[in-house]
Parts: structure tokens; sequence; C-alpha cells
């Protein structure tokens, strides 16, 4: 989504930030994973983005701004302060122990709601990358906005989460005991 | 290259990064090395249900209403009562723009989710073992099979004379509704070509024309209450020339 330099006032605002409410109280809600600071947590995005309007770079993509804003002041946050564990991607780079079957029938055995247990047991950084790829389908380049981090960390850690998430997932289906 | 240096490629594939040249050699490889296929085949499966399963919570109205009001009343802060006769239509005049451009957006998030899901059926089915459910090139064989699992007919080319092969077909599921998906070939690069009905809102609204999803190349039309769709790595002219092909046959 992109925002002409003209049109930055509060009515274009609305304009370009309420078609990505649902998404961003969605995003909002796995973060917290509680319907009332996710409540909390979009208003107060939506305020500081309104009020940082004018300092928003046209051109840049605006989707990815407000999901920087929204993890910003969920990090800030007392739940975010307690539940981001910090990933330092240089000190992780050791892969995480393969021990997924390559049969693609088991992935067809989760349900619904097994995936999103899966999902919520992640850890954060996991959790975020793969939702803002998998389920707000953004680039790679969107991502690095929204998260802060380059490119290439965009991909190191999404590899590591979505080998986490199957591990985390076969697990599930196999009632074994693998951790995350 | 090795199937280990491959697969390093495989998610920057199936998320549509890879560059086109890198992405059509990835594909060549895939279609003579089962392995990787079967890889991509569990990935596009888990990513697909990342995407069902992690849409998942719904904001309540309130807090929509509650958000929209903060805007509001912010952007009218310093309106006057004296100015309130001008400030009236142009508030209107913003409101339809507003909702313009949200409708606008929300159909291209729509669209976008569609040709996504087509990209992923794309190459799911051509990662797996048993890509179509009736395997032909003869047109007169694939097009009967369909009787009676899908509900609707169309027609198929007569390709002789070409350099499009039909490889056959199986039924698929867009937004609920079955549809024909049908396999060519052409020049070793796989083509799918998706029809189903115009039913759901999100296909009847698509725009027709060529376009690209997930690194492939894609041309859509409505013709005779059905929409097609063709989605490939080949370059857009040959995508142009099995379309007016179907085009001309239905």
């Amino acid at each position: 989504m992109r925002v002409s330099e003209k049109h930055l006032n509060a009515a274009s605002f609305e304009a370009v930030a309420m078609p990505l409410f649902d998404q961003l109280y969605n995003f909002a809600h796995w973060l917290t994973q509680d319907r009332s600071e996710a409540e909390d947590l979009v208003q107060e995005t939506y305020a500081k983005a309104l009020r940082g309007f004018s300092s928003f770079q046209t051109g840049t993509s605006f989707r990815a701004w407000m999901y920087r804003i929204l993890r910003n002041t969920f990090l800030s946050s007392r739940t975010g302060l307690k539940t981001m564990v910090v990933l330092d991607d240089a000190a992780t780079e050791e892969p995480l122990t393969d021990t997924v079957t390559p049969e693609a029938l088991l992935i067809e055995k989760a349900s619904r709601e097994m995936m999103q247990q899966a999902i919520e047991e992640l850890s954060l950084p996991f959790r975020e990358i793969i939702l803002l790829c998998d389920v707000e389908e953004m680039s790679y380049q969107e991502i690095s906005v929204a998260l802060a981090i380059p490119i290439g960390t965009v991909m190191s850690r999404l590899s590591r989460a979505r080998k986490a998430l199957r591990i985390a997932l076969q697990a599930k289906i196999t009632g074994g005991r693998h951790g995350v | 290259m090795a199937c280990e240096q491959w697969r390093g490629n495989l998610d920057r594939y199936l998320d549509g990064e890879l560059a086109p040249a890198e992405a059509a050699a990835l594909s060549a490889h895939l279609r003579s090395c089962p392995q990787c296929s079967n890889e991509v085949l569990e990935r596009v499966q888990i990513k697909r249900a990342v995407h069902t399963a992690g849409s998942r919570y719904t904001a309540s109205a309130a807090l929509r209403n509650r958000i929209t009001q903060d805007i509001t009343s912010e952007s009218s802060g310093g309106s006057t009562r004296r100015w309130s006769w001008i400030l009236i239509p142009a508030m209107a005049a913003l409101l339809a723009a507003f909702f313009l451009s949200a409708y606008i957006d929300r159909e291209r998030v729509a669209q976008q989710r569609v040709y996504s899901e087509l990209a992923d059926l794309h190459v799911a089915t051509l990662a797996s073992s048993t890509p179509v459910d009736v395997v032909s090139s003869d047109r007169h064989t694939v097009k009967p099979w369909f009787q009676g699992k899908i509900p609707f007919t169309f027609n198929l080319p007569e390709l002789a004379g070409t350099e499009f092969v039909l490889i056959g077909g199986r039924v698929f599921y867009l937004e609920q509704t079955p549809g024909a998906h049908l396999i060519f070939q052409l020049r070793k690069h796989d083509i799918s070509v998706f029809i189903l009905p115009t039913r759901a809102e999100e296909i009847r609204n698509l725009p027709s024309g060529t376009g690209n999803a997930s690194s492939f190349n894609t041309e859509t039309w409505t013709q005779n209450g059905l929409r097609y769709f063709v989605v490939g790595d080949t370059n857009v002219d040959d995508l142009r020339a099995l379309s007016k092909l179907l085009r001309n046959a239905g």
C-alpha cells in the first residue's frame, strides 16, 4: 500500500489504515494471546500511527510501517517485555535437530486446532515471522521493515521458525514429546 | 547442483522471492527429483495450513467504531462552526473516498489471496506423485471424465499442430467451489489451467488480463459464465497462446 505525499492527513490516514484493521487485530491477538490486551494494543497502534502519520515516508510500504508500530508498542508493553526473547541470529545458527518425517501425509492429518496450538507454542520471534509471511503474505522486504531486521535475518529466522513448526506439528500428530 | 543446495532455496521459491530465472531452474529440478518434489509438497501444505489456522481472531465492531471515532475526532479537531457548511460536503467527499479506497483495498487483498492459492495449488500438484487423476493427452477422454464431478462443462482446444500437450486433469476446490484443473505441457514447462464458475464474489470481480503470482505468470478471463486461470513459469507470450486456444474452443 503506497501513500502519496499530498494525502498525509487524518482523513486519508483513515482511508489507508482502516482496511488493515482486521489483520492488525488478528496479529495483535496472536502476540498478546488475550482479547482485551489485543484491543488496547490495536487502539494504541492507531493513535500512535495517526500522530506520526506526517512522518511516514511516502513511497514505502504503509502496511509494514503499521505493523512495525504495533510490534514496537507490544514490545514496550508489560506482556511484550515478559514474552519477547531477543534472538541473536548469529549465535543461533546451529540448526534445530531435524527429526521431521518427510511424509506429507502427516501434515494432512493435522487439524486446524492442532496447527493453531503448534503456532501458539512457538517462541514469539518464530511465531510473528511465520504469521507475517504465511498469513499476512508480506514480502521479505516488508517483513524486514516490520520487524526491523535485515533481509538475510528474515530468511534465516523464517527457515528456523518453519523447521520448529514442523517439529512441533509432528510431535502433536504422533503424540511424541519433541520440544520447540 | 546437489539437492541440498536446491533445498536451501525452497522457502524463497514458495514465498515468491526467487528471481524468475532461479525459479524456472528450480521448477525444472523439481520435475526430475521426487525427493525435492515431496519436500515442496509438504512445505506447501504447511504454508496453506498456517494461512488457514493463522486467520483466527476477529475484532469486535465496537473496537472498530472506537478507533474510527478517534480518527474522525482528530481530523475534525481544528474545525469551527463558521466553516462547517463548507466542511460537511468536504467530509462527505472524504468519507466517500475512504469507502471507495477501503473497498478497493479489500478487493485487492481478496484477489491476491485467490492468485496465491492458485500458485500454491499449481506447485503442490506438480510436486505430487500423482499430479492428475485422469491421465490422457486426448481431449475426448479428459473432458468426459469431469462429467458428474463438477457442476459445469467446458470445451478443450484441438492441440494438433501446436507445441502444447495435454497431460490430464483433476478436480480442485477454490472458495468452496469445485472446478477443473488441467495440466498442459510446453517444452517441458508445466502449465496449469483452472476453470470454475464465477459464483464466488472474489472470483467474479477479478479483472481479466495477465499478471504475476509467486513468480508465476498468470492469465485470466471470463467466458460463458466460467472463469479461466492459466498459471505457469513459461513466458507471457506462451501463456497468451494457450489462453487464445482455450478461448477459441470455449
